[in-house]
């Protein structure tokens, strides 16, 4: 009896000594982003080899559930954050991580830029790498007549259900809340409890949802309009479409920033100039199946792709005003 | 009596720390409410959402304790009658629902229930749909009946046979039928226990954690304890999260005091033995009412637990084994179950220490302070604390060196009250017996230690070691906010799996969860060859 408790005390002894890793000799960038891109399906660890080539040090992307949750780990962490780079907020949320004071002004040439879902990108503390159109995905073999609108879907279909993401923990959830409110204004709160008799779930991040709608379990997920791409390209299926909705399709600009506490802020910078060049470029069409935000050759079948006729955008000062209100109205409609 | 309030040099260890555990619990949750300084709790009733939730966290809690408690009685009734093959291990599996991780149980649920379920499979197999959804109010409800009908019925068997052996005598005399007897003999044995435990079920499922952010669904089936998470973790709204723990702090403490008020919660023996008692008068009825409610009991708690073990034993058993994540999240679950389980017990030493002393003198109050003051973590949100004391230490490091520090102690603390409850009479009793022999022969120190209560505690410690060992390895409030993939345990990791509807490595984790957690038990039994007494206590009071 002895033998076995002094056993399991030095045990945990022997684990409780911390074991330091031998200091590398090269400098390493710490990146904060969301699962799916840092994921072994996603652009991150081709992004990651490409810029280790380049940069003579140990990038390391530290993978959290989505977008939001960047945000709020860099806000618990505050001044004493690990993070060099935070990488995977969108430009809604722009206004809101400022606030926080724990993010430091680029010194980036913005040039190489040709963003077609705006006009010319003059942030100072963020920088674009990739956009998109959020947009509901269906297949085609299953769903014959798809909504052709967004009220239509709200309002008059009964016989779809859908899944969508958290607006608090994550940003294509956040980009349905804006989208919503774009189309519904004030009259926001009967449509989301339209919305909520469809619902089959609200999921946390967006790689749940999207899986749970190939599983089968719904007939329309909340996700891009690039997301088919994936389908074409990877799979050569051709059945999973985006809807074309008639009002519009809000977009997001994913964007990156330095942060203010980083030890290492010349590679920092390097990594975000690196991320307007074609090493990080060429990976986001398909790796994370959205638009480059330069004018690097997008793959053929891209052209297959739905383009939205309206692109619609809150600017991120109202979304960083309204935000918290707007959940509340999102959640309270979803109890009632 | 002026001698007897001095405070003796063996106490002042006990009282420094439960006098630095309340202050570190009130330091933790003011640095949250001082992140930015409005304090009104009004604002949460006013809120439409808060009440909602406020609303469903006692309709919720209301309804599991229904049903958990209702059942229970036929069910305590007909084990306490009947002898068949298996009731010894039935009964102890009984007393492992609710000390087993939540999520292992959740996940044995979903197996069964679950949209890919054994009985989806069943449906579907029909060309039907599954015609509930485990998701929600439902889920919540069926896992927290899981957990507490077992452990209710386990009370009331301790209740029940306390009946003295004369009454059941008596009771055969008069020829008293069934119900009669279960009217005028029994009933009043477990009416006598029943608000005691349904405050207490009442209280564990309104303060529910895990069980709902796994289950619930949506916004509309939300907790006050998980909208302390959600506050915290996705709006990163820490005054409303230190707002909605002192909310739910004095609910708590309301219906502590109401619950205290109509029970009188008197000394159950320390555990159910099965005497067999045959004076009743058995019928055919009543052997089919008896037996249709151990076929019940036993189909909500073994298919579970037996579907954990069998889809874990699936073909990614090697691949989950052989991950770099699983071996990490291990060890740091061993790594913190550990270290908490050790501080858990040496703090509740040094404290008992002190209480004791107290009550030798007959200063009972006071050592009930001490106690108390050491317990307040029961009422706290362990999210809360872990949060605030991470505000407060942030300026020394960084959150992936300090996290585990920060999930260790407030395991700790979350184990302590169990802890102590577990080691009160013993240590009381030890003091009583040798205090004065102590005294005389001038034992004191390591010397007192060694010989005096490791000899005679050593049972008692090792136990209350034990079960802070399984409720630190099961826990996933303290851990909630801080994990990573670089920092994981393996309910954090099981309940990522989950969410990522990895099913099949997920039932390996939560097998090897659940052979971790039923295996601490069974080694201790196997140590000490008797029947887990005292243990059984500690996790019912």
């Amino acid at each position: 009896m002895k033998n076995k408790l002094t056993v399991l005390i030095s045990l945990a002894t022997l684990f409780a000594t911390p074991v330091m890793a031998t200091s590398p000799v090269k400098e390493k960038l710490t990146v904060y982003t969301y699962g799916s891109f840092a994921s072994e399906w996603g652009p991150g660890p081709k992004i990651e080899a490409n810029f280790e080539k380049v940069c003579n040090c140990d990038l390391e992307f530290v993978a959290l559930d989505d977008g939001v949750s960047v945000l709020n780990r860099l806000r618990l962490e505050g001044k004493n954050s690990q993070a060099d780079v935070i990488l995977g907020l969108d430009d809604s949320l722009i206004t809101t991580a400022k606030n926080t004071g724990l993010l430091s002004k680029h010194n980036i040439d913005l040039s190489p830029l040709s963003l077609k879902s705006q006009e010319k990108w003059s942030d100072d503390t963020f920088v674009p790498f990739d956009y998109g159109y959020f947009s509901f995905i269906y297949n085609s073999e299953k769903l014959k007549n798809p909504p052709t609108s967004l009220k239509e879907l709200v309002e008059q279909r009964d016989d779809i259900n859908i899944i969508y993401q958290d607006p608090r923990t994550s940003t294509p959830g956040l980009g349905l809340m804006l989208w919503m409110k774009s189309v519904y204004g004030d009259e926001v709160n009967g449509a989301w409890q339209k919305l909520a008799k469809k619902t089959v779930t609200v999921t946390k991040g967006w790689s749940e949802a999207y899986n749970m709608f190939l599983e089968g379990e719904a007939d329309m997920v909340l996700s891009y309009t690039t997301s088919p791409a994936y389908h074409i390209i990877a799979e050569g299926k051709k059945q999973y479409v985006a809807a074309n909705f008639s009002e519009g399709h809000y977009t997001q600009t994913e964007v990156a920033a330095i942060v203010k506490g980083s030890k290492n802020k010349a590679l920092a910078t390097t990594f975000m100039n690196f991320m307007l060049s074609e090493g990080f470029q060429s990976e986001i069409a398909t790796g994370n199946w959205m638009y480059p935000v330069t004018d690097i050759a997008l793959p053929a079948q891209f052209s297959e792709l739905t383009v939205p006729v309206k692109s619609l955008s809150f600017s991120s000062e109202i979304v960083a005003q309204k935000r918290s209100a707007w959940t509340k109205e999102w959640l309270i409609a979803l109890t009632e | 009596m002026n001698v007897s309030l001095k405070i003796k040099s063996v106490q002042l260890p006990g009282i420094l720390l439960s006098g630095s555990i309340f202050i570190f619990v009130l330091m933790a949750m003011s640095a949250l409410l001082l992140y930015s300084p409005h304090v009104d709790l009004t604002q949460i009733w006013a809120d439409p959402y808060y009440r909602h939730i406020t609303q469903f966290s006692f309709y919720q809690a209301l309804l599991s304790t229904l049903l958990s408690v209702v059942f229970a009685i036929p069910i305590s009734h007909a084990l306490f009658r009947r002898q068949f093959w298996g009731k010894a291990l039935l009964l102890k599996l009984f007393t492992t629902t609710l000390v087993l991780p939540v999520l292992v149980a959740v996940f044995g649920l979903l197996a069964i229930y679950g949209n890919s379920g054994l009985f989806a499979s069943l449906f579907s197999y029909f060309d039907s749909k599954l015609p509930f959804s485990i998701f929600g109010l439902n889920g919540i409800l069926l896992a927290h009946v899981f957990f507490n009908l077992p452990f209710a019925c386990r009370l009331f068997l301790q209740a029940l046979s306390a009946i003295p052996e004369k009454q059941h005598q008596l009771a055969s005399q008069l020829g008293m039928k069934h119900w009669y007897k279960f009217r005028y003999v029994e009933w009043p044995y477990i009416a006598g226990q029943l608000p005691h435990i349904a405050g207490l079920i009442f209280m564990l499922c309104f303060t529910s954690f895990a069980t709902v952010m796994a289950l619930g669904g949506g916004p509309k089936s939300t907790t006050i304890e998980l909208a302390i998470y959600q506050a915290i973790k996705f709006d990163f709204d820490l005054q409303t999260g230190a707002l909605l723990a002192l909310w739910q702090i004095c609910l708590c403490a309301t219906l502590a005091f109401f619950i205290q008020k109509i029970s009188s919660p008197t000394q159950l023996k320390s555990s159910y033995n099965a005497s067999i008692n045959t004076y009743h008068h058995d019928s055919w009825y009543s052997k089919c009412w008896d037996f249709f409610w151990i076929i019940v009991v036993t189909i909500l708690v073994i298919p579970p637990l037996l579907m954990v073990v069998l889809s874990g034993l699936n073909q990614q058993l090697l691949s989950v084994l052989t991950a770099p994540t699983f071996w990490l999240a291990l060890k740091n679950s061993l790594l913190i179950a550990t270290c908490a389980a050790i501080s858990a017990v040496i703090c509740a030493f040094f404290i008992l220490l002190a209480s004791r002393q107290w009550r030798l003198v007959g200063l009972n109050h006071r050592a009930d302070k001490i106690e108390m003051l050491a317990t307040v973590i029961l009422v706290t949100p362990g999210l809360v604390i872990s949060t605030g004391l991470f505000l407060l230490l942030r300026d020394i490091g960084h959150l992936s060196e300090l996290a585990f520090y920060i999930v260790v102690a407030v395991n700790a603390l979350m184990a302590l009250p169990f802890v102590l409850k577990s080691l009160t009479v013993p240590m009381l009793q030890n003091a009583q017996k040798y205090e004065r022999l102590c005294t005389s022969l001038g034992i004191s120190g390591f010397n007192r230690f060694y010989w005096i209560e490791w000899k005679a505690l050593k049972r008692p410690i090792l136990q209350a070691l034990c079960l802070s060992f399984v409720l630190s390895i099961g826990d996933l409030s303290a851990i909630a906010l801080f994990g990573s993939h670089t920092f994981n345990t393996l309910p954090l990791y099981l309940f990522q799996l989950l969410g990522s509807y990895q099913m099949q490595s997920a039932a390996v984790v939560a097998l090897v969860l659940l052979l971790l957690s039923v295996g601490v038990f069974i080694i201790i039994e196997q140590v000490f060859k008797e029947t887990t007494t005292s243990l059984d206590r500690a996790e019912h009071d």
